[in-house]
């Protein structure tokens, strides 16, 4: 007999006879409605005390945020998504300004371009899917367009979010989009940058991931 | 470094419990090391709940867990089914050793010659790094904590945080004596050197390994939880990624989770959620442009259906490994992982242990307790650990062979001397004349009472039986 077969019959023929499943009531889960700006503030307040920062702006003013804040860290380079409409806006607006760091569009698989990918970009911009300010996290669905490593490999990850898109808790967000209908091959809660530990409890932040997350909020 | 700290697991004797525990109470930077670092988890698990009705969210979380546990075998098979359909290749190990098995034959057949790994209790368990070595595949870990303690050639000595037991100067020469960094005391720059040194390994290794947290069935989604990246890492950058996990991690819902990973971060770090939480249902697909080709989930029993077919025990496969019990365990504390000698330390590892090891192996995990009660607790899923305990101690020294044994080695502790005492005692209990005379003889020549019971009275002073029993003195009252 296969293990599969040992080991499903072995829990199928329990000794101890059949269990009873109980009841779960997920209502502790529940928390009040909080209005968007209230959400806001919950989220911003969490997810700065775990060293990410936001940064309120608009759907006209955040390329000029994010320009700034590229300069002040001397970016060289940032990591785009080609189809996205933050991608294209970017590079857009590149045409026309000179204050943006060169633009590097994630177009081809990983393999081609690895070792650039690791040393090179010094920061990735992604969409979200929304946030959630109990916890101060992000949701991703890496995507063909803005796939897996672009949160992951640059030393700065910066974040669009829609404040219109937080919701209260984990528990609701999932609800609310439906995922039980259908997941990803990847989905992701990003709260924070990459941080560790693990030497004595003291605190290092961008261990394996990004070192810095910055959220720009389109209010 | 501490002496008992410097065995890989295959030479630890779980039986030499004693000279381990005393060896780390005697050691003051072990003691140091753990007292601050279990007073700092516990207030922040403390302040982590606050505003939340923690009891009634422990009730979810544990009817989720025994839901979850009820339908196991169905779950199981449908998680199988879900993760076939996403294009996830599903093993089935009855042990350790067959889970390794699985592991090189994904290996071999991908001609796999580096594997990077991801912080995984149930490979701890499985040894797999020190079996990989052997079939000639480097097997390197990158959280920092299972990174340094590979380095130092040790085993963690705490399921969440690997390395609690070395301080900020042991791991600095450490890091200079194998890796060749400064002698720098900068956790900034120790960390951002092992960054630089795992990042070249990442890029190159052939597999990644990883465990899991929760495995959901209606999905098909394996769930990881970190705060490094590295997780995410080991599961993205190589073209291989092999998920390890015990079959009891399933849960049927992706709902479920939300409850579970609200208690698991905030009892084992303190932390409203991780970093990340990393959810994947499928390998790379054909015109993504990063992840995995391959995905595999190894499910490895390695005991836990033994476990499952008694209703007391059972409950000791709704632990999620947080870490809570150990953290809040005031022997664990004192004593250290290491003295323990097995993968998992502290309470849940004295009841979870003894099935793995077998309780003649592991005969003094459970009595490695004062029963305070504390684990049982701070249990997110209320595990009773303290009844658990007892009964382990009950089946470790049970004569009864019409008994079936549940727990390998039952039995295994019975000292035939120690069962006539207490058969004598209970003969004496049972018979009141026998009882009057037994207990008046004993307060007649109360002076040949040794004064010395063993290890007992090292600490303590001995009782000394009374010049009257209760009964004459009852009697002289009621005249």
């Amino acid at each position: 007999m296969s293990s599969r077969d040992a080991i499903l019959q072995r829990l199928r023929h329990r000794t101890g006879g059949e269990l009873t499943a109980p009841e779960c009531d997920f209502s502790v889960l529940n928390r009040p409605e909080w209005s968007t700006a209230e959400k806001l503030d919950m989220f911003e307040r969490t997810i700065e005390s775990v060293h990410g920062e936001v940064h309120r702006t608009t759907e006209s003013g955040w390329i000029d945020r994010l320009a700034e804040i590229l300069q002040t860290r001397g970016a060289g380079t940032l990591l785009i998504a080609k189809e996205h409409e933050i991608g294209k806006a970017l590079q857009s607006a590149t045409k026309s300004r000179e204050d943006l760091p060169q633009l590097l569009i994630y177009d081809e698989p990983v393999e081609s371009w690895q070792e650039a990918l690791f040393s090179e970009v010094d920061a990735g911009i992604t969409s979200t899917r929304g946030g959630i300010a109990e916890t101060g996290s992000l949701i991703l669905w890496p995507s063909v367009d803005e796939p897996r490593l672009m949160s992951l490999v640059p030393p700065i990850h910066i974040a669009v979010l829609k404040a219109s898109e937080l919701y209260t808790t984990f528990h609701h967000a999932m609800q609310s989009q439906n995922w039980a209908a259908g997941m990803p091959t990847n989905a992701l809660l990003i709260s924070g940058p990459s941080k560790t530990a693990d030497i004595e409890q003291t605190l290092a932040y961008g261990v394996h991931g990004p070192k810095e997350l910055i959220v720009l909020v389109i209010e | 470094m501490s002496e008992t700290a410097q065995q890989s697991p295959h030479h630890i004797d779980v039986k030499e419990f004693h000279p381990r525990a005393r060896a780390a109470i005697h050691n003051p930077q072990i003691r140091q090391n753990f007292r601050k670092a279990m007073d700092g988890l516990m207030t922040k698990r403390k302040s982590a709940f606050e505003g939340w009705d923690l009891e009634t969210l422990r009730d979810l979380g544990a009817n989720i867990r025994l839901r979850a546990l009820a339908n196991l075998p169905d779950l199981l098979e449908q998680l199988e089914q879900k993760l076939t359909e996403n294009g996830i290749t599903v093993h089935w190990a009855a042990d350790g050793d067959e889970a390794c098995e699985i592991v090189r034959d994904i290996c071999v057949a991908r001609n796999a010659s580096s594997v990077i790994k991801g912080k995984s209790m149930v490979s701890e368990e499985m040894e797999l790094n020190h079996y990989l070595e052997e079939q000639g595949i480097e097997a390197l870990e990158s959280d920092l904590g299972e990174y340094i303690v590979q380095l130092a050639e040790e085993t963690p000595s705490h399921i969440i945080m690997p390395a609690i037991h070395k301080n900020t100067e042991e791991i600095s020469q450490l890091l200079h004596d194998k890796t060749g960094t400064d002698l720098s005391h900068d956790v900034e720059y120790l960390t951002a050197n092992a960054r630089l040194q795992l990042r070249e390994k990442f890029m190159n290794a052939d597999v990644g390994v990883s465990g899991v947290n929760f495995a959901v069935a209606e999905t098909g989604t394996l769930c990881l939880v970190e705060n490094e990246g590295n997780g995410r890492m080991t599961t993205t950058v190589p073209l291989c990624h092999i998920a390890v996990t015990g079959i009891e991690k399933v849960v049927p819902n992706l709902e479920d989770v939300t409850a579970l990973l609200a208690l698991l971060t905030r009892s084992a770090t303190g932390q409203h959620i991780t970093t990340y939480f990393n959810m994947i249902s499928g390998p790379r697909k054909a015109d993504e442009l990063d992840g995995p080709e391959e995905v595999h989930l190894v499910l490895v029993d390695n005991g836990r259906s033994t476990i499952y077919q008694d209703d007391e025990l059972l409950d000791t496969l709704r632990c999620i490994r947080c870490g809570a019990c150990m953290n809040h365990c005031p022997v664990y504390t004192r004593v250290g992982g290491h003295a323990y000698g097995t993968t998992y330390p502290g309470p849940i590892g004295k009841i979870l242990m003894p099935h793995m090891v077998g309780l003649d192996e592991g005969r003094h995990l459970p009595t490695a307790s004062s029963l305070c009660g504390a684990c049982g607790e701070v249990c997110p899923v209320k595990i009773p650990i303290p009844d658990l305990l007892v009964r382990l101690r009950q089946e470790s020294v049970d004569g009864d062979k019409l008994h079936p044994a549940k727990v390998r080695g039952h039995g295994a502790k019975r000292s035939s001397m120690e069962a006539m005492i207490w058969k004598g005692w209970s003969w004496m209990h049972a018979r009141p004349g026998m009882y009057r005379m037994g207990t008046s003889l004993g307060a007649r020549f109360r002076k040949l009472q040794p004064g010395k019971f063993g290890g007992w009275t090292r600490y303590r002073t001995a009782p000394k039986l009374a010049a009257r029993t209760l009964h004459e003195r009852m009697k002289e009252r009621s005249q």
